[in-house]
Protein backbone atom coordinates (compact mmCIF):
# COMPACT_ATOMS: atom_id res chain seq x y z
CA UNK A 1 0.00 0.00 0.00
CA UNK A 2 1.45 3.42 -1.15
CA UNK A 3 1.54 6.18 1.46
CA UNK A 4 -1.03 8.37 -0.12
CA UNK A 5 -3.35 5.04 -0.40
CA UNK A 6 -2.80 5.00 3.13
CA UNK A 7 -3.85 8.36 4.10
CA UNK A 8 -6.84 8.15 2.30
CA UNK A 9 -8.14 5.24 3.74
CA UNK A 10 -7.36 6.76 7.49
CA UNK A 11 -9.72 9.46 6.96
CA UNK A 12 -12.12 7.67 5.25
CA UNK A 13 -12.28 4.82 7.68
CA UNK A 14 -12.15 7.55 10.63
CA UNK A 15 -14.37 9.67 9.14
CA UNK A 16 -17.14 6.55 8.13
CA UNK A 17 -16.11 3.51 9.50
CA UNK A 18 -14.98 4.32 12.55
CA UNK A 19 -17.28 7.91 12.90
CA UNK A 20 -16.11 9.28 16.28
CA UNK A 21 -19.59 10.11 17.15
CA UNK A 22 -21.83 7.27 15.21
CA UNK A 23 -19.43 4.54 16.52
CA UNK A 24 -17.02 5.77 19.22
CA UNK A 25 -19.82 7.43 20.67
CA UNK A 26 -17.29 10.79 21.51
CA UNK A 27 -18.31 14.27 21.73
CA UNK A 28 -22.31 13.29 22.60
CA UNK A 29 -22.88 16.31 24.65
CA UNK A 30 -21.88 19.16 21.50
CA UNK A 31 -23.95 16.56 19.24
CA UNK A 32 -26.92 16.95 21.46
CA UNK A 33 -26.50 20.13 22.49
CA UNK A 34 -25.73 21.86 19.27
CA UNK A 35 -27.63 20.07 16.79
CA UNK A 36 -31.04 22.28 16.87
CA UNK A 37 -30.00 24.19 13.63
CA UNK A 38 -27.91 23.82 11.09
CA UNK A 39 -26.12 26.92 10.73
CA UNK A 40 -25.05 26.67 14.16
CA UNK A 41 -24.19 22.72 13.73
CA UNK A 42 -22.13 23.72 10.61
CA UNK A 43 -20.32 26.70 12.91
CA UNK A 44 -19.76 23.92 15.42
CA UNK A 45 -17.96 21.54 13.67
CA UNK A 46 -15.86 23.96 11.99
CA UNK A 47 -14.16 25.23 15.30
CA UNK A 48 -14.49 21.21 16.03
CA UNK A 49 -12.22 20.54 12.90
CA UNK A 50 -10.00 23.68 13.42
CA UNK A 51 -9.09 22.35 17.15
CA UNK A 52 -9.15 18.91 16.30
CA UNK A 53 -6.48 19.10 13.89
CA UNK A 54 -4.77 21.47 15.99
CA UNK A 55 -5.08 19.72 18.82
CA UNK A 56 -3.71 16.74 17.21
CA UNK A 57 -0.62 18.09 16.07
CA UNK A 58 0.43 20.25 18.80
CA UNK A 59 -0.26 16.78 21.08
CA UNK A 60 1.73 14.72 18.72
CA UNK A 61 4.82 17.15 19.43
CA UNK A 62 3.72 17.36 23.12
CA UNK A 63 4.31 13.34 23.42
CA UNK A 64 7.50 13.25 21.11
CA UNK A 65 9.32 15.98 22.68
CA UNK A 66 8.13 16.01 26.50
CA UNK A 67 6.66 13.07 27.13
CA UNK A 68 8.44 10.36 25.17
CA UNK A 69 11.83 11.97 24.28
CA UNK A 70 13.54 9.63 21.93
CA UNK A 71 15.43 12.18 20.44
CA UNK A 72 17.17 13.03 23.69
CA UNK A 73 19.11 10.03 22.92
CA UNK A 74 20.55 11.12 20.09
CA UNK A 75 21.99 14.11 22.04
CA UNK A 76 23.66 10.95 24.31
CA UNK A 77 21.30 11.21 27.34
CA UNK A 78 20.90 8.48 28.93
CA UNK A 79 18.17 7.30 31.77
CA UNK A 80 15.22 9.02 29.26
CA UNK A 81 12.83 9.76 31.63
CA UNK A 82 9.31 7.95 30.34
CA UNK A 83 6.63 10.57 31.11
CA UNK A 84 4.12 8.45 29.40
CA UNK A 85 1.47 8.52 32.26
CA UNK A 86 1.12 12.29 32.33
CA UNK A 87 -0.61 11.67 28.98
CA UNK A 88 -4.04 12.80 29.62
CA UNK A 89 -3.29 15.80 32.10
CA UNK A 90 -0.57 17.27 29.38
CA UNK A 91 -3.29 16.77 26.44
CA UNK A 92 -6.42 18.12 28.46
CA UNK A 93 -3.61 21.39 29.46
CA UNK A 94 -2.46 21.38 25.58
CA UNK A 95 -6.63 21.32 24.24
CA UNK A 96 -7.78 23.68 26.77
CA UNK A 97 -5.47 26.61 25.85
CA UNK A 98 -5.82 25.53 22.37
CA UNK A 99 -9.84 26.41 22.72
CA UNK A 100 -9.08 29.41 24.43
CA UNK A 101 -7.00 30.36 21.65
CA UNK A 102 -9.84 29.78 19.03
CA UNK A 103 -12.37 31.39 21.02
CA UNK A 104 -10.40 34.64 21.19
CA UNK A 105 -9.44 34.18 17.30
CA UNK A 106 -13.19 33.81 16.42
CA UNK A 107 -14.40 36.05 18.85
CA UNK A 108 -12.52 38.54 16.93
CA UNK A 109 -13.00 37.44 13.64
CA UNK A 110 -16.53 36.62 13.29
CA UNK A 111 -18.55 37.91 16.40
CA UNK A 112 -21.92 36.29 14.91
CA UNK A 113 -20.33 33.05 14.82
CA UNK A 114 -19.28 33.64 17.90
CA UNK A 115 -22.59 34.63 19.69
CA UNK A 116 -24.32 31.29 17.31
CA UNK A 117 -21.76 28.91 19.33
CA UNK A 118 -22.37 30.34 22.78
CA UNK A 119 -21.33 28.36 25.55
CA UNK A 120 -20.74 25.54 23.31
CA UNK A 121 -17.35 26.87 22.22
CA UNK A 122 -15.74 26.47 25.94
CA UNK A 123 -17.35 23.31 25.95
CA UNK A 124 -15.03 21.85 23.31
CA UNK A 125 -12.26 22.31 25.94
CA UNK A 126 -13.54 19.04 27.73
CA UNK A 127 -14.96 17.18 24.37
CA UNK A 128 -14.03 13.46 24.89
CA UNK A 129 -13.65 13.24 20.88
CA UNK A 130 -10.76 16.21 20.66
CA UNK A 131 -9.15 14.03 23.42
CA UNK A 132 -9.72 10.89 22.14
CA UNK A 133 -8.63 11.61 18.60
CA UNK A 134 -5.24 13.01 20.30
CA UNK A 135 -5.10 9.89 22.38
CA UNK A 136 -6.14 7.28 19.92
CA UNK A 137 -3.69 8.99 17.14
CA UNK A 138 -0.88 7.91 19.86
CA UNK A 139 -2.03 4.52 20.50
CA UNK A 140 -2.25 3.56 16.52
CA UNK A 141 1.81 4.83 16.12
CA UNK A 142 0.40 7.11 13.51
CA UNK A 143 3.39 9.58 12.18
CA UNK A 144 2.71 13.32 11.69
CA UNK A 145 1.17 13.02 8.66
CA UNK A 146 -1.11 10.31 9.68
CA UNK A 147 -1.80 11.98 12.29
CA UNK A 148 -3.29 14.85 10.52
CA UNK A 149 -5.08 12.45 8.17
CA UNK A 150 -7.03 10.72 11.03
CA UNK A 151 -7.98 14.06 13.10
CA UNK A 152 -9.36 15.49 9.89
CA UNK A 153 -11.08 12.55 9.08
CA UNK A 154 -12.66 12.41 12.63
CA UNK A 155 -13.51 16.12 12.38
CA UNK A 156 -15.35 15.42 9.07
CA UNK A 157 -17.27 12.42 10.85
CA UNK A 158 -18.22 14.46 13.28
CA UNK A 159 -19.48 17.51 11.43
CA UNK A 160 -21.52 14.86 8.94
CA UNK A 161 -22.90 13.35 12.09
CA UNK A 162 -23.85 16.53 13.78
CA UNK A 163 -24.99 18.41 10.23
CA UNK A 164 -27.22 15.18 9.06
CA UNK A 165 -28.25 15.07 12.43
CA UNK A 166 -29.07 18.96 12.95
CA UNK A 167 -30.98 18.57 9.35
CA UNK A 168 -33.39 15.63 11.08
CA UNK A 169 -34.23 17.73 14.79
CA UNK A 170 -34.95 20.36 12.51
CA UNK A 171 -37.45 18.12 10.23
CA UNK A 172 -38.24 16.82 14.14
CA UNK A 173 -39.66 20.26 15.28
CA UNK A 174 -42.71 20.08 13.09
CA UNK A 175 -43.27 16.31 12.95
CA UNK A 176 -46.61 15.02 14.87
CA UNK A 177 -44.56 13.02 17.69
CA UNK A 178 -46.49 11.59 20.53
CA UNK A 179 -46.22 13.92 23.61
CA UNK A 180 -43.38 11.57 25.91
CA UNK A 181 -40.90 11.87 23.12
CA UNK A 182 -41.49 15.60 22.22
CA UNK A 183 -37.59 17.27 22.72
CA UNK A 184 -34.40 14.90 23.69
CA UNK A 185 -36.29 11.51 23.99
CA UNK A 186 -36.51 11.66 19.99
CA UNK A 187 -33.20 13.20 19.64
CA UNK A 188 -31.98 10.47 21.21
CA UNK A 189 -33.85 7.69 19.19
CA UNK A 190 -33.48 9.36 16.41
CA UNK A 191 -29.38 9.56 17.04
CA UNK A 192 -29.69 5.58 17.62
CA UNK A 193 -31.12 5.27 14.06
CA UNK A 194 -28.47 7.03 12.92
CA UNK A 195 -25.61 5.32 14.71
CA UNK A 196 -26.96 1.74 13.12
CA UNK A 197 -27.35 3.38 9.71
CA UNK A 198 -23.82 4.39 9.98
CA UNK A 199 -22.57 0.68 11.29
CA UNK A 200 -23.42 0.07 7.59
CA UNK A 201 -20.20 1.29 7.00
CA UNK A 202 -18.72 -1.54 8.84
CA UNK A 203 -16.32 -3.56 6.34
CA UNK A 204 -16.22 -0.77 3.61
CA UNK A 205 -12.65 -1.01 4.09
CA UNK A 206 -11.15 -4.50 4.67
CA UNK B 1 10.89 8.43 43.11
CA UNK B 2 11.85 12.28 44.05
CA UNK B 3 13.18 12.93 40.63
CA UNK B 4 10.60 11.03 38.76
CA UNK B 5 8.12 13.52 40.48
CA UNK B 6 10.80 16.20 39.60
CA UNK B 7 10.49 15.80 35.82
CA UNK B 8 6.63 15.34 35.83
CA UNK B 9 6.50 18.58 37.25
CA UNK B 10 9.02 20.34 35.25
CA UNK B 11 7.31 18.99 32.00
CA UNK B 12 3.72 19.91 33.01
CA UNK B 13 5.06 23.00 34.44
CA UNK B 14 6.94 23.69 30.64
CA UNK B 15 3.65 23.22 28.95
CA UNK B 16 1.80 25.26 31.05
CA UNK B 17 4.00 27.90 30.63
CA UNK B 18 4.42 27.85 27.02
CA UNK B 19 0.83 27.68 26.61
CA UNK B 20 0.18 30.34 29.37
CA UNK B 21 2.72 33.04 27.28
CA UNK B 22 1.19 32.18 24.22
CA UNK B 23 -2.54 33.22 25.65
CA UNK B 24 -1.15 35.95 27.13
CA UNK B 25 -0.25 37.12 24.03
CA UNK B 26 -3.14 36.31 21.93
CA UNK B 27 -5.45 38.24 24.52
CA UNK B 28 -3.52 41.41 23.77
CA UNK B 29 -3.61 40.60 19.73
CA UNK B 30 -7.44 39.66 19.67
CA UNK B 31 -8.30 42.17 22.24
CA UNK B 32 -12.05 42.44 21.48
CA UNK B 33 -13.03 46.21 22.47
CA UNK B 34 -16.98 46.21 24.33
CA UNK B 35 -18.85 48.72 24.82
CA UNK B 36 -19.13 49.46 28.19
CA UNK B 37 -22.62 50.97 27.77
CA UNK B 38 -23.82 47.12 26.58
CA UNK B 39 -23.33 45.62 29.75
CA UNK B 40 -24.70 48.87 31.69
CA UNK B 41 -27.84 48.55 30.14
CA UNK B 42 -28.26 44.91 30.49
CA UNK B 43 -27.56 45.79 34.66
CA UNK B 44 -30.23 48.05 34.58
CA UNK B 45 -32.92 45.39 32.88
CA UNK B 46 -35.07 43.31 34.69
CA UNK B 47 -32.96 40.07 32.78
CA UNK B 48 -35.98 38.01 32.37
CA UNK B 49 -35.73 37.48 28.57
CA UNK B 50 -39.12 37.73 27.97
CA UNK B 51 -39.13 39.05 24.59
CA UNK B 52 -41.83 42.18 25.36
CA UNK B 53 -39.51 44.37 23.46
CA UNK B 54 -39.26 42.48 20.15
CA UNK B 55 -35.43 41.53 20.51
CA UNK B 56 -34.59 37.93 21.75
CA UNK B 57 -34.09 38.72 25.25
CA UNK B 58 -32.08 41.41 27.19
CA UNK B 59 -28.79 41.32 25.88
CA UNK B 60 -29.60 41.81 22.65
CA UNK B 61 -31.86 44.80 23.76
CA UNK B 62 -29.15 45.99 25.77
CA UNK B 63 -26.76 46.20 22.43
CA UNK B 64 -29.55 47.50 20.15
CA UNK B 65 -30.35 50.30 22.72
CA UNK B 66 -26.53 51.11 22.93
CA UNK B 67 -25.57 51.38 18.97
CA UNK B 68 -29.55 53.13 19.00
CA UNK B 69 -31.69 51.04 17.10
CA UNK B 70 -33.76 50.24 19.73
CA UNK B 71 -35.82 53.00 22.48
CA UNK B 72 -34.53 53.92 25.31
CA UNK B 73 -37.49 53.14 27.04
CA UNK B 74 -38.54 49.85 24.63
CA UNK B 75 -38.67 47.42 27.45
CA UNK B 76 -42.33 47.51 28.95
CA UNK B 77 -41.23 45.47 32.10
CA UNK B 78 -38.65 47.95 34.06
CA UNK B 79 -39.79 50.05 36.12
CA UNK B 80 -39.43 54.07 35.94
CA UNK B 81 -36.24 53.78 37.77
CA UNK B 82 -34.84 51.16 35.46
CA UNK B 83 -35.85 53.32 32.69
CA UNK B 84 -34.43 56.59 33.61
CA UNK B 85 -31.02 54.39 34.60
CA UNK B 86 -31.00 53.50 31.53
CA UNK B 87 -31.94 56.67 29.95
CA UNK B 88 -28.59 58.03 32.07
CA UNK B 89 -26.34 55.52 30.71
CA UNK B 90 -27.32 56.85 26.91
CA UNK B 91 -27.21 60.32 28.08
CA UNK B 92 -31.13 61.14 26.60
CA UNK B 93 -33.70 62.68 28.39
CA UNK B 94 -36.15 60.25 29.84
CA UNK B 95 -39.21 60.21 28.13
CA UNK B 96 -42.06 59.60 30.43
CA UNK B 97 -44.52 56.85 29.53
CA UNK B 98 -46.92 55.04 31.74
CA UNK B 99 -46.59 52.02 32.40
CA UNK B 100 -49.15 49.35 31.37
CA UNK B 101 -50.87 46.54 31.71
CA UNK B 102 -52.89 43.24 30.14
CA UNK B 103 -56.71 43.55 30.96
CA UNK B 104 -59.00 40.73 29.71
CA UNK B 105 -61.94 42.51 27.94
CA UNK B 106 -64.25 40.11 28.81
CA UNK B 107 -66.70 38.94 32.10
CA UNK B 108 -68.95 36.12 30.24
CA UNK B 109 -68.11 33.73 32.59
CA UNK B 110 -69.53 30.43 32.25
CA UNK B 111 -72.99 31.11 34.68
CA UNK B 112 -73.61 34.61 32.44
CA UNK B 113 -73.54 33.41 28.37
CA UNK B 114 -75.45 30.93 26.35
CA UNK B 115 -73.22 27.92 26.05
CA UNK B 116 -73.39 26.53 22.15
CA UNK B 117 -71.88 23.17 23.06
CA UNK B 118 -70.34 21.22 25.94
CA UNK B 119 -66.69 21.24 25.14
CA UNK B 120 -64.46 17.69 25.82
CA UNK B 121 -61.77 18.54 23.36
CA UNK B 122 -57.97 19.64 24.39
CA UNK B 123 -57.65 22.50 26.65
CA UNK B 124 -56.52 25.36 23.92
CA UNK B 125 -58.52 28.28 23.03
CA UNK B 126 -57.35 28.22 18.89
CA UNK B 127 -58.55 24.18 18.89
CA UNK B 128 -62.03 25.20 20.66
CA UNK B 129 -62.47 28.36 18.61
CA UNK B 130 -61.67 26.63 16.03
CA UNK B 131 -64.90 24.09 16.98
CA UNK B 132 -67.65 26.26 15.37
CA UNK B 133 -66.68 29.67 16.52
CA UNK B 134 -66.20 28.01 20.81
CA UNK B 135 -68.64 26.89 22.88
CA UNK B 136 -69.24 30.21 24.11
CA UNK B 137 -72.47 32.29 22.48
CA UNK B 138 -70.18 35.52 21.58
CA UNK B 139 -67.59 35.37 19.14
CA UNK B 140 -66.26 38.29 21.07
CA UNK B 141 -65.79 36.32 25.06
CA UNK B 142 -63.28 34.68 26.62
CA UNK B 143 -62.77 30.97 26.28
CA UNK B 144 -61.31 30.13 28.88
CA UNK B 145 -58.48 27.62 28.22
CA UNK B 146 -56.01 29.30 29.31
CA UNK B 147 -53.51 29.59 26.37
CA UNK B 148 -52.23 33.23 27.93
CA UNK B 149 -52.08 32.18 31.27
CA UNK B 150 -49.34 29.24 29.73
CA UNK B 151 -47.59 31.91 27.77
CA UNK B 152 -47.21 34.45 30.50
CA UNK B 153 -43.70 34.75 32.01
CA UNK B 154 -44.85 36.25 35.24
CA UNK B 155 -47.38 33.83 36.31
CA UNK B 156 -50.17 36.71 36.69
CA UNK B 157 -53.02 35.09 34.12
CA UNK B 158 -55.43 32.73 36.43
CA UNK B 159 -58.70 31.26 34.81
CA UNK B 160 -61.75 31.23 36.86
CA UNK B 161 -65.06 30.16 35.62
CA UNK B 162 -64.19 30.09 31.96
CA UNK B 163 -62.59 33.78 32.42
CA UNK B 164 -58.85 34.61 32.40
CA UNK B 165 -57.95 37.05 35.01
CA UNK B 166 -55.15 39.11 34.79
CA UNK B 167 -53.46 40.34 38.36
CA UNK B 168 -52.48 43.79 37.80
CA UNK B 169 -49.76 43.83 40.15
CA UNK B 170 -47.82 40.61 38.72
CA UNK B 171 -48.17 41.51 35.19
CA UNK B 172 -45.66 43.01 33.70
CA UNK B 173 -46.96 44.29 30.09
CA UNK B 174 -44.92 42.17 27.96
CA UNK B 175 -47.47 41.77 25.33
CA UNK B 176 -46.92 37.49 25.07
CA UNK B 177 -51.17 37.31 26.22
CA UNK B 178 -52.33 39.40 23.79
CA UNK B 179 -50.17 38.09 20.58
CA UNK B 180 -51.34 34.55 21.55
CA UNK B 181 -55.21 34.95 22.24
CA UNK B 182 -57.02 33.71 19.01
CA UNK B 183 -60.07 35.62 19.64
CA UNK B 184 -58.49 39.50 20.46
CA UNK B 185 -59.76 40.07 23.55
CA UNK B 186 -56.59 41.06 25.73
CA UNK B 187 -55.19 44.87 25.33
CA UNK B 188 -52.75 46.70 27.35
CA UNK B 189 -53.95 49.44 29.27
CA UNK B 190 -52.44 52.14 31.17
CA UNK B 191 -51.92 50.61 34.49
CA UNK B 192 -53.96 53.32 36.60
CA UNK B 193 -57.09 53.11 34.25
CA UNK B 194 -59.95 53.27 35.50
CA UNK B 195 -62.98 52.30 34.83
CA UNK B 196 -62.24 49.66 32.01
CA UNK B 197 -64.31 48.68 29.81
CA UNK B 198 -65.13 45.13 30.01
CA UNK B 199 -66.73 43.48 26.89
CA UNK B 200 -65.18 43.52 23.28
CA UNK B 201 -68.43 42.69 21.61
CA UNK B 202 -68.98 44.86 18.38
CA UNK B 203 -72.31 43.29 18.27
CA UNK B 204 -75.21 45.43 18.35
CA UNK B 205 -77.61 45.04 21.40
CA UNK B 206 -80.12 42.80 20.51
CA UNK B 207 -77.47 40.21 19.60
CA UNK B 208 -75.07 40.65 23.04
CA UNK B 209 -78.45 40.34 24.77
CA UNK B 210 -79.45 36.97 23.53
CA UNK B 211 -76.30 35.47 24.17
CA UNK B 212 -74.75 37.18 27.41
CA UNK B 213 -76.36 39.20 30.19
CA UNK B 214 -73.10 41.02 31.10
CA UNK B 215 -72.28 41.89 27.64
CA UNK B 216 -71.97 45.55 26.09
CA UNK B 217 -75.12 46.30 24.27
CA UNK B 218 -73.65 49.77 23.14
CA UNK B 219 -76.13 51.55 24.48
CA UNK B 220 -74.83 54.59 24.76
CA UNK B 221 -75.41 55.94 28.12
CA UNK B 222 -71.53 55.85 29.49
CA UNK B 223 -70.82 58.13 26.46
CA UNK B 224 -73.85 60.23 27.82
CA UNK B 225 -73.32 60.79 31.57
CA UNK B 226 -69.48 61.31 31.25
CA UNK B 227 -69.16 64.95 32.00
CA UNK B 228 -65.91 64.84 30.63
CA UNK B 229 -66.23 63.89 26.90
CA UNK B 230 -64.00 60.60 27.66
CA UNK B 231 -66.24 58.22 25.97
CA UNK B 232 -66.75 57.54 22.50
CA UNK B 233 -68.97 55.64 20.97
CA UNK B 234 -66.87 52.65 18.14
CA UNK B 235 -68.70 49.72 16.78
CA UNK B 236 -71.54 49.42 19.36
CA UNK B 237 -68.20 49.55 21.76
CA UNK B 238 -67.16 52.14 23.73
CA UNK B 239 -63.67 53.61 24.11
CA UNK B 240 -62.14 55.54 26.92
CA UNK B 241 -59.65 57.96 26.54
CA UNK B 242 -57.99 57.80 29.58
CA UNK B 243 -55.99 61.12 29.35
CA UNK B 244 -59.99 62.95 29.23
CA UNK B 245 -60.68 60.80 32.10
CA UNK B 246 -61.34 61.88 35.64
CA UNK B 247 -62.16 58.24 37.11
CA UNK B 248 -65.56 59.74 38.26
CA UNK B 249 -66.63 56.01 37.97
CA UNK B 250 -70.47 57.31 36.96
CA UNK B 251 -70.08 55.46 33.50
CA UNK B 252 -69.78 52.22 35.24
CA UNK B 253 -72.78 53.27 38.19
CA UNK B 254 -74.98 54.09 34.76
CA UNK B 255 -74.48 50.83 32.95
CA UNK B 256 -77.59 48.95 32.41
CA UNK B 257 -75.18 45.48 32.44
CA UNK B 258 -72.60 46.08 34.35
CA UNK B 259 -69.71 45.75 31.73
CA UNK B 260 -67.77 48.50 33.26
CA UNK B 261 -65.33 47.77 36.17
CA UNK B 262 -64.78 50.58 38.29
CA UNK B 263 -63.60 49.63 42.48
CA UNK B 264 -66.31 52.00 43.98
CA UNK B 265 -64.60 51.84 47.03
CA UNK B 266 -61.50 53.47 45.70
CA UNK B 267 -64.35 56.79 44.90
CA UNK B 268 -63.26 59.82 47.21
CA UNK B 269 -65.52 62.78 48.33
CA UNK B 270 -64.82 66.13 48.02
CA UNK B 271 -64.65 68.29 51.29
CA UNK B 272 -64.54 71.97 51.81
CA UNK B 273 -62.11 73.04 54.88
CA UNK B 274 -64.84 75.68 55.99
CA UNK B 275 -62.01 78.35 57.31
CA UNK B 276 -60.26 78.48 53.79
CA UNK B 277 -63.63 78.77 51.48
CA UNK B 278 -64.13 82.72 50.65
CA UNK B 279 -67.05 81.68 48.87
CA UNK B 280 -66.26 82.47 44.97
CA UNK B 281 -68.26 79.98 43.54
CA UNK B 282 -65.64 78.84 41.92
CA UNK B 283 -65.96 75.20 42.83
CA UNK B 284 -69.85 75.08 42.41
CA UNK B 285 -68.99 76.71 38.72
CA UNK B 286 -66.90 73.62 38.08
CA UNK B 287 -69.34 70.74 39.47
CA UNK B 288 -71.02 69.04 36.68
CA UNK B 289 -72.92 67.17 38.78
CA UNK B 290 -74.48 69.96 40.91
CA UNK B 291 -72.70 67.77 44.53
CA UNK B 292 -71.64 71.79 45.44
CA UNK B 293 -74.49 74.07 47.11
CA UNK B 294 -73.84 77.80 49.15
CA UNK B 295 -74.07 81.05 47.77
CA UNK B 296 -71.48 83.71 46.65
CA UNK B 297 -69.50 84.94 49.98
CA UNK B 298 -71.03 82.30 51.80
CA UNK B 299 -69.65 78.73 52.86
CA UNK B 300 -69.83 76.29 50.43
CA UNK B 301 -70.85 72.80 50.84
CA UNK B 302 -71.05 69.41 49.50
CA UNK B 303 -73.60 67.05 48.94
CA UNK B 304 -72.04 64.24 49.46
CA UNK B 305 -74.80 61.88 47.62
CA UNK B 306 -74.32 64.13 44.26
CA UNK B 307 -70.39 63.67 44.46
CA UNK B 308 -68.76 61.22 42.65
CA UNK B 309 -65.17 62.69 43.58
CA UNK B 310 -63.68 63.87 40.36
CA UNK B 311 -61.81 66.36 41.07
CA UNK B 312 -63.09 69.56 39.50
CA UNK B 313 -63.85 71.22 42.30
CA UNK B 314 -60.59 70.63 43.76
CA UNK B 315 -58.56 71.88 40.68
CA UNK B 316 -60.79 74.77 40.62
CA UNK B 317 -60.87 76.35 44.38
CA UNK B 318 -57.65 79.17 44.36
CA UNK B 319 -57.48 78.81 48.03
CA UNK B 320 -56.83 75.20 48.45
CA UNK B 321 -59.87 74.83 51.01
CA UNK B 322 -60.99 71.26 48.57
CA UNK B 323 -59.97 68.10 49.59
CA UNK B 324 -60.14 64.80 48.36
CA UNK B 325 -61.18 61.95 51.39
CA UNK B 326 -62.14 58.87 51.45
CA UNK B 327 -66.07 57.74 52.20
Amino acid sequence: MTGFTKIVLIVISAALVNNYVLSRYLGICPFLGVSKKVETAVGMSAAVTFVMVMASVITFLVQDLILQPTWLAKLGVENIPDLRFLQTIAFILVIASLVQFVEMMIQKTNPSLYSALGVYLPLITTNCAVLGVAVINIREGYNLVETVANSFGAAIGFGLAIILFAGIRERLEYSDIPKPFIGFPIALIAAGLMSVAFLGFNGLIG
Amino acid sequence: MFKELLTSAIAIGIIGLVFGIILAFAAKFFHVQIDSKIAAIRAALPGINCGGCGYPGCDLFAEKVSTGEARVNGCPVSSKEQKAEIAKIMGVEQEDVEPLFAVVRCIGTNDKVTMKYEYEGIQDCAALAALGGGNKGCEYSCLGMGNCSRVCPTDAIEIDNGIAIVDRKKCIACGKCAIECPRDVISLIPKSAEPIIMCSSLNRGKEVKSVCKVGCIGCGICKKVCQFDAIEMKDNNPIIDYKKCEDCGLCAEKCPTGCIEFDFKKRKIAFIEEEKCIGCTLCKKACQFEAVEGERKEIHKIISDKCVGCRACYEACPTDAVHLISR
